[in-house]
């Protein structure tokens, strides 16, 4: 890509980007005392990551059967709380298996 | 006054700080890194699908670490787009960013200066704050650091990879590699919501909206992706808040 066009471009990204992550990050430094408040940033992690999933991950893969064998064996390895690691790696070997499952129906 | 004293010196004592090592980040932020690998690398295929010759994308991903903002910028790019049209947009989706430092700013520890939030703000993304977050102590700045290390190599060096590769590499292992992600972020959320109430309600109504925004045609059409997860996130944790009395609240209401 022409760097006239690249350049500013990707400066002002990188900026805006890294400001909007820093400047609460290093302004907001109190203690929330209010119990309410404070609950509401307590969920927001889970509900910022329940959204980003969901419905995402059934079109991560371009299939829907695939990207639900990885769902299924998520949700079963995280229900039975294995570690990060575990979780992501199952689910890629599922919807891995899942693929070649559906390559052998189609295939027939 | 005395008890400030001691919590002071309770802080200023490595061996009682307890923000985390710099190994315990690291060995974190494995996972984290592995998955990065794989959806950066998709990244980069796109990037270069774009227009973007592969250094130019690796420098996006490395400034940025963040991938619909990025999507979304490369996008502004291959249509030579205004700076205030990448601003607005960058802000836009990158918000949920904003939500999260002010959460964490929440559980850090004294270790965390001005300066070194400035500087470990850059490394903030989605499942490096879902990491921190549900860790059991303080965040320390020398545990988020470890923690952002090996993501932000992998980040990078994935969209490398997908620059230079991504022709010859078979769909079915890239789209398998995607998964990888979502499963990290299941593995966050769900052992949380097992043992609380409130945070599986949360996640439902959460996912609930996710899926408006995605499947009603006006608002997938109005509602970028960046805004829907804000919108889903704030509305299910709201719900939360007002219907029922988290656990916390209720003990200290008695208190």
């Amino acid at each position: 890509m022409n760097l006239s066009v690249f350049i500013p471009l990707a400066i002002v990204m990188a900026l805006t980007t890294w400001l909007v992550r820093a400047l609460p990050f290093t302004l907001f430094r109190r203690k929330i005392t209010n119990a309410r408040v404070k609950a509401f940033f307590d969920l927001i992690p889970y509900t910022v990551l329940s959204a980003m999933t969901f419905p995402a991950i059934l079109y991560a893969t371009g299939s829907l059967p695939t990207a639900c064998a990885g769902l299924a064996v998520a949700l079963i390895l995280s229900f039975c709380e294995r570690s990060l690691l575990t979780v992501a790696i199952g689910a890629c070997l599922a919807t891995l298996a899942a693929t070649g499952v559906m390559m052998f129906i189609t295939s027939r | 006054m005395a008890e400030t004293e001691n919590n002071n010196l309770k802080n200023a004592d490595p061996a009682a700080s307890n923000g985390g090592t710099f190994h315990e980040g690291l060995r974190d932020g494995l996972a984290i890194g592995l998955g990065y690998l794989s959806v950066s690398f998709s990244f980069g295929i796109l990037a270069v699908a774009s227009g973007l010759s592969w250094w130019q994308a690796g420098l996006v991903s490395l400034t940025n670490i963040t991938s619909a903002g990025q999507v979304a910028g490369v996008g502004i790019m291959a249509s030579s787009g205004g700076l205030i049209e990448m601003m607005i947009s960058q802000i836009v989706i990158n918000l949920r960013y904003s939500l999260m430092a002010i959460s964490l700013s929440q559980k850090t520890d004294k270790s965390m200066t001005s300066l070194k939030r400035a500087l470990l703000a850059y490394g903030l993304t989605d499942e490096i704050f879902g990491v921190a977050a549900s860790k059991e102590h303080e965040v320390g700045s020398k545990y988020f650091f470890g923690l952002t290390v090996l993501p932000v190599i992998g980040w990078v060096l994935g969209t490398l990879l997908g620059a230079v590769l991504g022709g010859i590499f078979p769909d079915f292992l890239t789209n398998a590699l995607a998964v990888g992600i979502y499963g990290m972020f299941i593995s966050i959320v769900i052992p949380k919501a097992k043992h609380d109430r409130v945070i599986m309600i949360c996640a439902i109504i959460s996912c609930g909206i996710s899926c408006l925004f995605f499947y009603i045609p006006w608002l997938k059409e109005h509602v970028s992706s960046g805004f829907a997860i804000i919108i889903a996130a704030v509305v299910a944790a709201l719900v939360g808040v007002f219907c029922f009395p988290h656990g916390e609240e209720a003990k200290e209401a008695k208190a």
